[in-house]
């Protein structure tokens, strides 16, 4: 035990001496977590319409005053050309073009049914889905607004928040979000972006700490010194796991004073798994420390792994909808359950129950890891 | 000039000699792209779907219908009340529930109010509204068809998604994928090959041979130029034949882009090597400072529009947003400089400056 503790002591000593990284490690993370939180978003608004008025009648106009009065488009610009609306399209300044033909305001009195054109640009995937969502939201309530003076008797009232009418079917959507009420992407995307944050960092450090001694060649007087392996990967890993558990902590309490992220669970449940999950992190780490000859090959091993660790986790891109086979991969990847598990516990209050599944599969996968390096780093110099 | 020569091949000689990191560079671009060309999915499908129908009659069947007829929901419960309700969501076995009201196709008839309500499980927002909007466009376009049978006004929208009809993710993501791909690798490469130099102490001779500065660092990039060309290459090739991602504009415009963007990293990894002097700094500045920002801010995944005006701002910062933007520009829309040029100068003038900036602190080091 005083071995290992002899040998975190060394680490922790050239950590500290080194000013750069010690500010890297401890500035890095937290100016990440304050300004990314706010990027992860699919929430759209001020979508830039672009309108093509044929009609120029008093219901177009109508129409174009619901679309600019709604806080979901920006008008930035109306001709009645086709062309330029295009253009814009094609330069890429504008999402959407509403195209009103001309007999916009005829048709919708003569046969209350008149057609408009939305073209969305596709190039930005999910949003185009929305904005289409958003516009058609618009058109139904305006349709429902024009009812009196143009319907007649019977009539259809559409909308979200919409008076009963007598004789006319009455759809009433209400809808309720659980567990978010309020949609607030933040709470869902802090506690998320602090867990990739350290473990980057973490893996980053142990993962180039061996390859490193290797490089300087001070590895070989460690090989001569009485330490067993397990000695020697505890040594290396404990000052890293300390390190890890402040930034957990100190960004959870950011997290919490800043963007007001939940603790709806016990944050004690929350850093017993965050102390099984750093030795999985950072096992990996010095895994990958100990199959590398340099600190190049350590960086792009890691690099490698924490692309597949980011964009699996399920912390940008959902995983149910991921591919059947791309989902048993994810399996593998230990960010992913302690992302989960991290999202239960704060928002939805899970006990350790509901997350005992995620949480075994995270200390099998750290001992594991940890057996692999003791396994893989021979005292022997190659 | 000669000396120039002589630095080239000792840097090919160190790249060459490396294999397991060539290996890595070379093939890591290609499987990362097929790896999340099908991994990365924004839209969602098969939303497991419950029905908590207290009286079912033809209006509700029919809904129920149109749910199970979209490739986004699949049901899995039809309950008769809301009770269960709580469990299956806790449990994550239904990811959203419509409740209809008793009666509800008497209701609707008779014209009394007929409530749906829609509940959507939102621990993960971006998901959440996604799922809402999708049940209430489906709900919608029913409602838009009884009325239109009763003779209500309605105006029907006609949607075209254009540059990318299918909205396929591939499509999308690729194009952003390059992008990712290549910052990493470039500014990790040139960062970490010029930090060596310094922690081995072979700068020091470097230094003092009679190669200039911006030689110097002109030989060292110059091979992990052609390295990335390389890979630029095989990932187009790839996303081709693999994801058959359109390319409707000029290979040529492509390739040429992709060269100046590699040329911009390159030169972000030249500044931060000539700010560092151990290669431990390099990498976390390199890895850890651009690996998220490049995710998040590129518009690769997240559009930029929807973020508050400051992250916009400090989105122009990111090299990758503009290449994104140029690639989808060539591969999706077929536009070529005519439109492209702003983002094309930005690139460039981002170079120079990179360039300078680090050609200038290598000279402070003389001293």
């Amino acid at each position: 035990m005083r071995r290992v503790l002899i040998l975190a002591w060394t680490e922790v000593l050239h950590v500290v001496r080194d000013k750069a990284t010690l500010a890297q490690v401890l500035l890095i993370p937290f100016i990440q977590l304050l300004v990314l939180s706010n990027a992860a978003t699919f929430e759209i608004r001020n979508t830039p319409l672009y309108v093509v008025d044929q009609d120029h009648t008093s219901a177009s106009r109508g129409l174009v005053t619901r679309f600019a009065a709604s806080g979901d488009f920006d008008i930035v610009g109306a001709s009645p050309s086709p062309e330029v609306a295009n253009e814009r399209l094609l330069a890429g300044d504008v999402t959407m073009v509403l195209t009103i033909p001309h007999d916009f305001e005829r048709d919708l009195v003569r046969e209350h049914a008149a057609r408009v054109q939305l073209v969305v640009n596709a190039e930005k995937g999910m949003a185009a889905g929305i904005v289409q969502f958003y516009a058609s939201r618009i058109l139904a309530r305006y349709a429902a607004e024009l009812q009196p003076s143009v319907g007649r008797g019977t009539a259809a009232s559409i909308g979200l928040e919409t008076v009963p009418r007598r004789g006319a079917p009455d759809l009433d959507i209400r809808t309720r979000a659980w567990y978010n009420p309020t949609l607030d992407y933040r709470h869902y995307m802090v506690p998320g972006i602090l867990v990739a944050l350290v473990t980057l960092i973490g893996t980053l450090l142990t993962a180039q700490n061996i390859a490193r001694e290797k490089e300087l060649g001070t590895l070989e007087q460690l090989n001569v010194t009485p330490i067993t392996r397990g000695q020697f990967i505890a040594g290396k890993l404990l000052p890293f796991w300390v390190l890890g558990m402040f930034e957990l902590g100190a960004g959870l309490v950011l997290g919490r004073l800043v963007f007001g992220v939940p603790v709806v669970g016990s944050p004690l449940l929350l850093f017993a798994v965050s102390a099984v999950y750093l030795v999985a992190a950072l096992g990996v780490g010095l895994w990958i420390s100990t199959i590398v000859e340099t600190q190049q090959q350590a960086m792009f091993v890691t690099f490698f792994i924490m692309m597949i660790y980011l964009l699996m986790s399920g912390l940008f891109t959902p995983i149910d909808s991921m591919p059947r086979w791309v989902q048993i991969v994810a399996e593998l990847n230990p960010v992913r359950h302690f992302v989960a598990i991290s999202r239960a516990v704060l928002v939805k209050g899970a006990t350790l129950r509901e997350i005992a599944q995620p949480f075994l599969v995270l200390a099998v996968f750290a001992a594991a890891v940890f057996g692999l390096a003791v396994r893989q780093y021979s005292k022997r110099a190659a | 000039m000669s000396a120039f020569a002589g630095l080239l091949r000792k840097e090919w000689l160190h790249i060459r000699r490396d294999r397991r990191t060539l290996l890595v560079v070379i093939f890591m671009p290609i499987i990362q792209v097929i790896l999340f060309g099908y991994a990365i999915r924004t839209d969602v499908s098969g939303i497991r779907l419950a029905v908590v129908d207290p009286s079912p009659d033809a209006s509700t069947l029919e809904l129920r219908n149109r749910f199970a007829g979209t490739d986004a929901f699949r049901v899995v419960r039809v309950l008769p009340n809301a009770g269960a309700l709580d469990p299956l969501f806790a449990s994550g076995a239904i990811q959203e529930a419509i409740l209809f009201d008793g009666d509800f196709g008497n209701k609707l008839a008779r014209g009394l109010p007929a409530r749906v309500l829609v509940v959507v499980d939102a621990s993960e927002p971006n998901s959440g509204s996604a799922m809402e909007s999708y049940a209430i466009g489906v709900i919608q376009s029913y409602q838009r068809d009884i009325a239109t049978k009763g003779g209500a006004v309605t105006i029907v929208p006609e949607a075209r998604m254009r540059f990318n009809p299918t909205r396929a993710s591939s499509n999308l993501f690729v194009p952003g994928l390059i992008a990712f791909v290549l910052t990493i690798i470039s500014a990790l490469m040139t960062a970490i090959s010029l930090t060596r130099e310094k922690e081995t102490g072979t700068m020091e001779i470097l230094l003092v041979s009679p190669l200039r500065p911006l030689e110097i660092i002109v030989g060292k990039v110059l091979a992990y130029l052609v390295i990335g060309f390389v890979s630029v290459l095989l990932v187009v090739a790839e996303a081709r034949l693999v994801f058959a991602v359109p390319l409707q504009g000029s290979l040529f415009l492509l390739l040429a882009e992709g060269l100046l963007f590699i040329l911009t990293s390159l030169s972000l990894g030249i500044l931060i090597s000539s700010r560092t002097s151990s290669q431990r700094v390099a990498m976390i500045g390199a890895l850890a400072g651009t690996m998220l920002p490049t995710i998040l801010l590129s518009g690769f995944i997240f559009p930029i529009e929807s973020m508050p005006w400051p992250l916009r701002l400090i989105s122009n910062a990111v090299p990758a947003k503009w290449f994104v933007l140029i690639a989808r520009g060539i591969m999706l829309k077929g536009v070529g400089l005519e439109y492209l040029w702003p983002q094309t100068l930005i690139l460039l003038a981002m170079t120079v400056v990179l360039v300078g900036a680090a050609t200038r602190s290598f000279r402070i080091r003389l001293a």
